[in-house]
């Protein structure tokens, strides 16, 4: 990369936008303005400053500035700081796996299981393993739903069932096979230390040890999880933030109907 | 008569008063019937039993699962020590050695009277009653001699999961200007029915409450609360399966500050409301006599149910958990009262809404240090605005004359706090509070404006529940889902086998002296 072209020192770098080169934007073009802050384990000095500068010029800024520093407890030293970016992205070239499915509104969704399902769907939620957090799965599953959009137990053609915090995995399972459950939403809220990972990945694995895993549509939610992450780990699709349950319930609908109709 | 800035009217208060009283006093006439593993426990570690046997279990654990499997529990745990004390001599932490190894069957020591077993004891009862008494002393002096921070108190929480961390970013935070460290429990920890032992490095999103983990962190804010020049207290979390051992600990240990909760148990750990009563009182017995500051955790309630609706659940739970304080024994100037500032940002006027609820709180329960908790549930990934958001809650603090302040984070919704985002909201908290800080005593609120509209509405919709409460009794309100929305039932969740009828013959020493040596 011929970093006078970037360079904010000299005028005229390229000010056209150019998708396949996508960079940071402040107030003109391809500028690669950034702001960022951290701390380093340093006392502060101007030693400090330097470390901050060169540090942002290794992360790909130019024209490094620590705009606000402060040390924050003796060692520790606190950097606010802007700088240009030199990196660029080719965002035409981007794919992100996204969940495959129309989102339709509640009674479209009911009629669509009358007409390609036939009968009532069960699908059980629960927020499972140490995971105590509620208010992601109460918003999609609970009858008076979240954000103006009714949860999946005022469907009329969807038989829901949550079961709470902490449930352990094997009791939910058990619950799946005592209600012959078609689809099992998993809600993972706490992330420190990849506990989420862990308990995902032995849902799957347990379902898979009872023969159950493709009988069943398994999604998992959460406002650290995605699609992609959902995949990942051996489930069908997964939602984060700003998910509801027209967008589930709508998934869950088609994916059905899908299946059932390659029989 | 109180004057009010919000024309309240105080025999309503008066009345909602001594309605909490009469649903207190009914789950207090259930709670004196029963012990549980826990309390036992608790009395174990009173005895000076500490440590682990061979396959890690606590000793008080060994101790009372012997007396539980053997169906004895009833006659109390000091019941057996007294008795093994005279008969083999030992003190009470070897013989829980012995039991642990198989060495001693603590049920078949031959019986003594009680005249004799209460004297076998007294030097260890002593011996725990001074030891905590000392701490709270130490406290008292260092206050007196040396200072504390001014109301509201800044609290801030850490979380890195290693104690040894935790101590870097705790006094990190005391330099900051930080007045009580809240140390955050690791995940879990609250449905576990022992206290794991020993020092945590490895925790989720905290440490387990150890008492060797207290030990750590009070040590290290003593050396830096003697560098600032003021007291900065300790928190942890008195909740859970093992309140009133947690409690124990933390008084052993000079701990200054415990959240201290059942109804949040109840509400948000499914813990056995039973259970977790029977656990509380004598846990707030404990607080109350080592000069600890509780918690209670009325702002959760908002987390799960709106702000606004629900704003009335917040005021009649504070005026219960304010008579079963009293009745433990634990006087007003340790009661840190929940409530919170949670209503959605959206909301037209919702500051007017938040100044009135918090103004209301202050005039109902003057002498208590409330604790004001931040926005969290409204709080996103943009930091910017939730650093404005933490500003208004920090005005509406200063303003209505908060006791404790627990600090929003700006990354609420993304992480456990770096020690930078702790900077940044202690910074925000000295400056409005230093900047607004006569505004409570300049400013006076329209009649019949907003404001006092709203605190009247909800001390008028909070005397309503109560009275809706009494007809029930507290246990079948919960499981109608009063508070929250979250139902319980009363024999279900966790540690329900844990509770245990206690025998005529019964005794706990320690209620009597701790309730009665009050200052
Ligand atoms: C409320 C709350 C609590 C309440 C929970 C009450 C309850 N019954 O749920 C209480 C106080 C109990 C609590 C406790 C704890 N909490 Co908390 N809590 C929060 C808080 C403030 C809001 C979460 C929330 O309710 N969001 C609103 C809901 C609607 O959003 P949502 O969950 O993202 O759900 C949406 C989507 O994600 C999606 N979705 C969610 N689940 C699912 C599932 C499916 C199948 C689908 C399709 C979609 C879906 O749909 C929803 C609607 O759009 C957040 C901070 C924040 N502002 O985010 C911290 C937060 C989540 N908590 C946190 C922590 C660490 C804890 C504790 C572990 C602390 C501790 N050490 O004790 C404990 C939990 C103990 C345990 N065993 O889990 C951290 C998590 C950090 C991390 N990434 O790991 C956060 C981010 C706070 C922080 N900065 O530290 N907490």
């Amino acid at each position: 990369m011929s970093s006078g072209l970037y360079s904010m020192n000299k005028s005229g770098f390229d000010q056209t936008l150019d998708l396949t080169k996508v960079k940071p934007y402040g107030d003109t073009m391809n500028d690669g303005k950034t702001q960022l802050s951290f701390t380093l384990p340093v006392p502060c000095n101007d030693e400090a400053i330097e470390a901050a500068k060169q540090l942002m010029r290794k992360m790909g800024f130019e024209n490094p500035q620590v705009v606000y520093y402060k040390e924050l407890t003796k060692g520790f030293t606190f950097f606010n700081c802007y700088g240009s970016c030199v990196h660029s992205v080719d965002y035409t070239s981007i794919r992100v796996p996204k969940v495959e499915s129309t989102v339709m509104d509640m009674h479209e969704t009911d009629e669509f299981i009358k007409t390609h399902i036939g009968r009532k769907i069960v699908v059980i939620g629960a927020s499972t393993g140490t995971d105590a957090h509620t208010v992601g799965i109460d918003a999609i599953m609970n009858m008076k739903g979240y954000a103006g959009h009714y949860g999946l137990e005022r469907y009329e053609m969807i038989e829901a069932l949550n079961m709470g915090s902490q449930v352990l995995n094997e009791d939910f399972i058990a619950k799946a096979i005592e209600l012959k459950a078609d689809a099992l939403l998993v809600s993972q809220t706490v992330t420190q230390k990849d506990v989420h990972i862990q308990n995902l990945t032995e849902l799957v694995e347990m379902l898979e040890a009872e023969g159950l895993r493709d009988k069943i549509i398994l999604i998992c939610g959460g406002p650290r999880l995605s699609h992609e992450l959902a995949k990942e780990l051996g489930y069908d699709a997964g939602f984060s933030m700003n998910s509801y349950a027209d967008d589930v319930a709508s998934y869950i609908a088609q994916e059905m109907g899908n299946r059932k109709a390659k029989g | 008569m109180q004057k009010s800035k919000l024309g309240l009217n105080f025999h309503k208060v008066a009345k909602a008063r001594q309605i909490a009283g009469n649903i207190a006093g009914e789950v207090q006439k259930f709670v004196g019937r029963y012990t549980t593993v826990a309390v036992e426990r608790t009395l174990c570690r009173l005895m000076g039993i500490d440590g682990i046997d061979a396959n890690e279990a606590p000793l008080p654990n060994v101790m009372v699962d012997a007396l539980m499997s053997n169906g004895v529990l009833n006659q109390g745990v000091l019941y057996y020590i007294g008795n093994a004390i005279l008969e083999t001599g030992l003190t009470p932490q070897e013989i829980a050695v012995k039991v642990s190894t198989g060495a001693l069957d603590i049920v078949k020591v031959k019986t003594h009277s009680d005249n004799e077993i209460k004297e076998a004891l007294q030097p260890y009862i002593d011996a725990s009653i001074e030891r905590i008494k000392a701490n709270r002393k130490r406290r008292e002096e260092f206050i007196t001699n040396i200072g504390e921070g001014a109301k509201p108190y800044i609290y801030v929480i850490v979380a890195t999961g290693n104690i040894y961390e935790d101590v870097v970013q705790a006094q990190a935070a005391a330099r900051q200007g930080a007045d009580i460290i809240a140390v955050i429990r690791t995940t879990g920890q609250s449905l576990l029915d022992y206290v794991p032992y020993g020092a945590t490095t490895e925790g989720f999103g905290g440490t387990y409450a150890t008492q060797e983990n207290f030990r750590i962190m009070r040590s290290a804010l003593n050396d830096v609360s003697a560098e600032v020049g003021r007291y900065v207290r300790l928190c942890n979390y008195c909740s859970g399966l093992c309140m009133p051992e947690i409690a124990v600990m933390g008084a052993l240990e000079g701990l200054d500050v415990m959240l201290n909760d059942a109804l949040y148990g109840i509400l948000f750990r499914d813990i056995n409301m039973q259970r977790t009563m029977v656990d509380q009182y004598f846990s707030r017995v404990i607080n109350g006599f080592a000069g600890v500051i509780i918690n209670t955790g009325e702002d959760n309630y908002l987390t799960t149910a709106d702000a606004f609706e629900e704003a009335r659940t917040v005021l009649a739970s504070d005026l219960i958990n304010e008579q079963l304080a009293l009745l433990a024994g634990l006087p007003e100037n340790q009661m840190g009262l929940g409530h919170a500032f949670e209503m959605n940002p959206d909301m037209e006027n919702g500051f007017l809404y938040e100044l009135a609820q918090a103004q209301m709180t202050r005039e109902i329960f003057p002498k208590a240090p409330l604790k004001y908790m931040p926005p969290t549930k409204f709080m996103t990934g943009n930091i910017f605005k939730g650093q404005i958001q933490n500003t208004l809650f920090n005005e509406i603090s200063i303003w209505t004359g908060q006791g404790i302040q627990l600090l929003g984070m700006i990354t609420e919704a993304v992480h456990t706090p770096f020690m930078s985002d702790r900077y940044l909201a202690i910074e925000n908290a000295r400056y409005v509070f230093s900047n607004m800080k006569s505004i409570g005593e300049e400013v006076e609120f329209k009649n019949g404006g907003i404001i006092q509209s709203r605190a009247q509405q909800v001390l008028d919709q909070a005397l309503d529940l109560l009275m809706q409460i009494e007809k029930e009794g507290l246990f079948n309100a919960l499981e109608k889902g009063i508070f929250a929305d979250v139902k319980r039932p009363k024999t279900g969740g966790k540690g329900l086998n844990g509770v245990v009828e206690t025998d005529a013959n019964y005794r706990n020493p320690f209620i009597d002296l701790m309730k009665g040596e009050k200052k």
